[in-house]
C-alpha cells in the first residue's frame, strides 16, 4: 500500500481526474494527425508516444481505483443517464492497463515488422489505422454507455479489417480473410445493436447502470429483455471468438501483419470477454433463471466444446500462426468455463487466464512474426534447427509456449491450477478431466514445433548450414519482456491474482444499479439567445 | 458545342445555391432540423452534381483528391480540438459551458457546438466526396492470373 501511495504522487491531478476520457481522445485526435503525415518514422514515433502515455494513464487509473474506488467520468460535464458516462472500476482497469501495455510493446516491434511487411507507401495510414483500432478498444472497455459501446466496437472493428486487409503486400489470402471478418464482424455487431435496441425499448435508457437498475424493476419474466441478452451474448460471442462462432478468427490472425495480428490476438477477444462480463454480471442479473442458465449451459458448455475442438484443429494445422491462432480459440473457452461457473473462484480464474493468456499469446506472435522477417517461415516444418539459428528468439517462444502449455512456473500454470480448483470446488470433476486433456493437446501442438526447431538438424543451404540470424533488439526486447513477465507471474502471481480478485468481486455483486448523482436536479440550459 | 448544353447551363445554376442551402442548414441546426451531417451531405452532393455533369476528372481538378483526405482529417481535429479547448479551459471533455463560464443565457453551449458542427460538416462533406470519387475511379477488377 504504501508503495502505491507513493506511485500515485507521481501522477498529476489532471491525468487522474481527466484520464477516463484521455486515454480514448488522445489516440484518435493523434491517428488523424498520423493519418495526414507522410513521414512513416513520425508515425512511429507518435505512435509510440501515445501508447507510453496510455500506460502511464491507465496505470494511474489503476491505482486510483484501488485506492478510492471507481471513477465516473460525465463526457460534456453532462451527469448519466442523460449524458455519456466513463466508468472505471476493477473489472476494466486492469484490461485498460493491458490494452495500452501490449500496444506499447508491438510499437516497438512494429518498427522493423512494419517496415517488411507493409508498402512504405502505406505505412503513415496503417500507423493512423492502428491508432484508431487502439482508441477504440480503450473506448469499447471505458464506456459504461450500451450504444457508445458500440460505436467503438465499430471504430476497433473497420479499422481492424483494413489492417488485417493491409498483409496483402505478404500474403493475398489476407483479403479473402479480412472481408470474412468483415462479414462476421459486421453481424456480431449487428446482433450486439438489436440486443442494446431492445434493451433500449424496455428500459428507455443507454446508460449500463441505469439499464441495470430498470431492469430490476421490470423483472426476469419479460420476453423482450430475454430476447436482449441472447442478441447481445450472440453478438459478443461473434467478437470474442467463442466456439462455433469463430471461423473468422484463425485467418485473420495467420494473414494479418505481424505486429498487428500480435495487438489482436492479445487485445480483442480480450475486450469483448469483457463486455461479455459487464452485461452479463453486471448490467443483466446473474441470478436471473434464464441468465444462470445461459451462463452455465451456453459460456461453459462452449467453453468445453471449444477447449476439445480447437485444440485438436491446432494439431492438425501446419501454418504457425494458424496453430496459435486456434490455440487462442481453445484459450477463450478456459476462460469462459471459468466465467460459466459463475462462482468467485471460477471468475477469479476466468480473469486471471485472460490477463495471463494476453501475455503469452503476445511472445508467441512476435516470435511467429520474428522467425518470418529473418527467414519468410510461416509453416511448422520449416522450423528445422530454428532453435541453433535463432536461439533467443526460440527460447522466448519457448518459454511463452511451455506457459501456455501450463507448466509449473509458468502463468499459464497458475491460471489453470485456479481454474482446476474452481472446477473442484463447485464438484465440476469432469470439467478438469477436460482440462487436463487439453493440456496434453496443447503439449503435442507446441511440442510438434519446439520439437522441430531444437531436435532437427538446421537446414543446409548450398552444402553450408544456414548461419545463424537472431532477429533484431527491436523484436527481441518486447518478446523477452512478455516471455520473462509469463515466468515472473508464474512464480509470483500475488499481483496479477489480487487484480482478479477484485474484478471477480465486482461481478459478484451483481447488477451495479449506482450513479453517482443521477437523480439530482440537472442544470437547466435554457435555449435561444 | 459539347453536348448536354440543358444539364451544363441548369447545374452551373444550381451548383452554387445547393452549397449554399448546405450552409443554411448548417447554421439554422441550432433552431431548427439541420446540422453538420445534413449540410455536409448536401454540401458534398453539390461537388457530386459537378462530378457527374462535367466528368470525374474536371471535378478532381476543381477538388483535389488530396483536399478530401485533408478535408476529412480537419473536421476531425475541429471537433476534438474544441474538446481539448474545454480540457484546457479546466472542464471536462466537450464541456461547451467552459467557453464562457459566466453567461446566463448559456453562449458557451452555443459556442461549442458551433465549432463542433463545423468540424462535423468538414468531415461528413469530404468523406462524401471521398467515397463518390473511390467508387467512380474504381480500376478494372483482378484477373485469376493475379491472384
Amino acid at each position: 500500500m504504501q508503495v502505491m501511495f507513493l506511485l500515485m504522487t507521481m501522477f498529476p491531478e489532471w491525468i487522474l481526474s481527466h484520464g477516463a476520457a484521455s486515454l480514448v481522445v488522445i489516440p484518435l485526435i493523434l491517428a488523424v494527425l498520423t493519418a495526414l503525415n507522410p513521414n512513416a518514422k513520425l508515425a512511429w514515433a507518435t505512435v509510440l508516444g501515445v501508447t507510453v502515455l496510455c500506460v502511464f494513464t491507465s496505470l494511474g487509473l489503476l491505482l486510483q481505483i484501488t485506492a478510492h474506488g471507481p471513477i465516473h467520468y460525465n463526457m460534456g460535464g453532462w451527469k448519466p443517464p442523460l449524458g455519456i458516462g466513463y466508468y472505471v472500476d476493477g473489472l476494466n482497469a486492469p484490461i485498460l492497463l493491458l490494452i495500452s501495455l501490449v500496444a506499447f510493446l508491438c510499437t516497438i516491434y512494429a518498427l522493423p515488422s512494419v517496415a517488411a511487411e507493409v508498402e512504405p507507401k502505406k505505412k503513415g495510414p496503417f500507423y493512423a489505422a492502428f491508432l484508431i483500432s487502439f482508441a477504440g478498444l480503450l473506448g469499447m472497455v471505458v464506456t459504461a454507455d450500451a450504444f457508445n459501446v458500440f460505436v467503438f466496437l465499430e471504430v476497433s472493428s473497420i479499422s481492424t479489417y483494413v489492417l488485417v486487409g493491409m498483409g496483402a503486400s505478404r500474403d493475398r489470402r489476407a483479403l479473402t480473410s479480412s472481408f470474412n471478418y468483415l462479414i462476421m464482424g459486421s453481424i456480431g455487431a449487428t446482433f450486439f445493436v438489436i440486443g442494446i435496441g431492445f434493451l433500449y425499448m424496455q428500459t428507455g435508457t443507454l446508460n449500463m447502470m441505469d439499464i441495470a437498475r430498470v431492469l430490476q424493476d421490470i423483472g426476469s419474466q419479460d420476453r423482450v429483455v430475454r430476447l436482449a441478452f441472447a442478441f447481445i451474448v450472440i453478438g459478443l460471442g461473434l467478437k470474442l471468438a467463442m466456439f462455433p462462432l469463430h471461423m473468422w478468427l484463425p485467418g485473420a490472425y495467420a494473414y494479418a501483419p505481424s505486429f498487428f495480428t500480435t495487438f489482436l490476438a492479445a487485445t480483442a477477444t480480450k475486450a469483448a470477454l469483457y463486455l461479455l462480463l459487464r452485461f452479463t454480471f453486471t448490467v443483466f442479473d446473474p441470478s436471473w433463471d434464464f441468465v444462470a442458465t445461459a451462463i452455465m449451459i451456453l459460456l461453459a458448455g462452449l467453453g468445453i466444446l471449444g477447449m476439445l475442438a480447437a485444440s485438436l484443429q491446432a494439431i492438425f494445422q501446419n501454418d504457425l500462426r494458424r496453430v496459435l491462432a486456434y490455440s487462442s480459440v481453445a484459450q477463450v473457452g478456459y476462460m469462459l468455463l471459468g466465467i460459466g461457473m459463475a462462482t468467485t473462484l471460477g471468475l477469479t480464474a476466468g480473469y486471471l487466464h485472460m490477463l495471463n493468456h494476453a501475455i503469452m499469446k503476445g511472445a508467441l506472435f512476435i516470435a511467429a512474426g520474428a522467425f518470418w522477417y529473418r527467414f519468410g517461415i510461416t509453416q511448422v516444418t520449416d522450423m528445422r534447427g530454428l532453435g541453433k539459428t535463432m536461439p533467443w528468439t526460440m527460447a522466448g517462444f519457448t518459454v511463452a509456449g511451455i506457459s501456455l502449455i501450463g507448466v509449473p512456473g509458468t502463468a499459464g500454470f497458475v491460471s489453470k491450477l485456479t481454474l482446476v480448483r474452481a472446477a473442484a470446488e463447485n464438484g465440476w470433476w469432469w470439467a478438469i478431466g477436460v482440462i487436463v486433456v487439453t493440456s496434453i493437446l496443447a503439449i503435442i501442438y507446441i511440442g510438434r514445433i519446439i520439437e522441430q526447431a531444437y531436435f532437427q538438424p538446421v537446414p543446409e543451404l548450398k552444402g553450408k548450414p544456414v548461419a545463424r540470424n537472431e532477429a533484431p533488439y527491436t523484436m527481441l526486447i518486447p518478446l523477452w519482456i512478455l516471455a520473462l513477465s509469463t515466468l515472473v507471474f508464474g512464480v509470483n502471481a500475488e499481483w496479477t491474482t489480487s487484480l482478479a480478485q477484485s474484478a471477480a468481486h465486482v461481478l459478484d455483486a451483481g447488477p451495479n444499479t449506482n450513479i453517482p448523482g443521477a437523480h439530482e436536479v440537472m442544470p437547466v440550459v435554457t435555449g435561444g439567445h | 458545342m459539347s453536348p448536354h448544353v440543358i444539364l451544363r447551363v441548369v447545374s452551373k445554376l444550381l451548383i452554387p445555391l445547393i452549397a449554399l442551402f448546405a450552409l443554411y442548414v448548417q447554421f439554422h441546426g441550432d433552431f431548427g432540423p439541420g446540422g453538420g451531417f445534413q449540410a455536409g451531405v448536401i454540401f458534398a452532393s453539390a461537388i457530386i452534381l459537378y462530378a457527374l455533369i462535367f466528368g470525374l476528372d474536371e471535378a478532381k481538378r476543381a477538388i483535389p483528391p488530396s483536399w478530401v483526405r485533408i478535408g476529412m482529417s480537419t473536421g476531425v481535429i475541429i471537433y476534438g480540438g474544441t474538446g481539448v479547448a474545454t480540457w484546457l479551459l479546466g472542464g471536462e471533455f466537450l464541456n461547451y459551458t467552459f467557453f464562457a463560464p459566466d453567461s446566463t443565457h448559456a453562449a458557451g453551449q452555443h459556442w461549442g457546438i458551433f465549432a463542433v458542427e463545423l468540424g462535423v460538416l468538414c468531415t461528413v462533406a469530404s468523406a462524401m466526396v471521398a467515397i463518390f470519387y473511390a467508387f467512380g475511379s474504381r480500376t478494372t477488377e483482378l484477373t485469376d492470373e493475379d491472384w
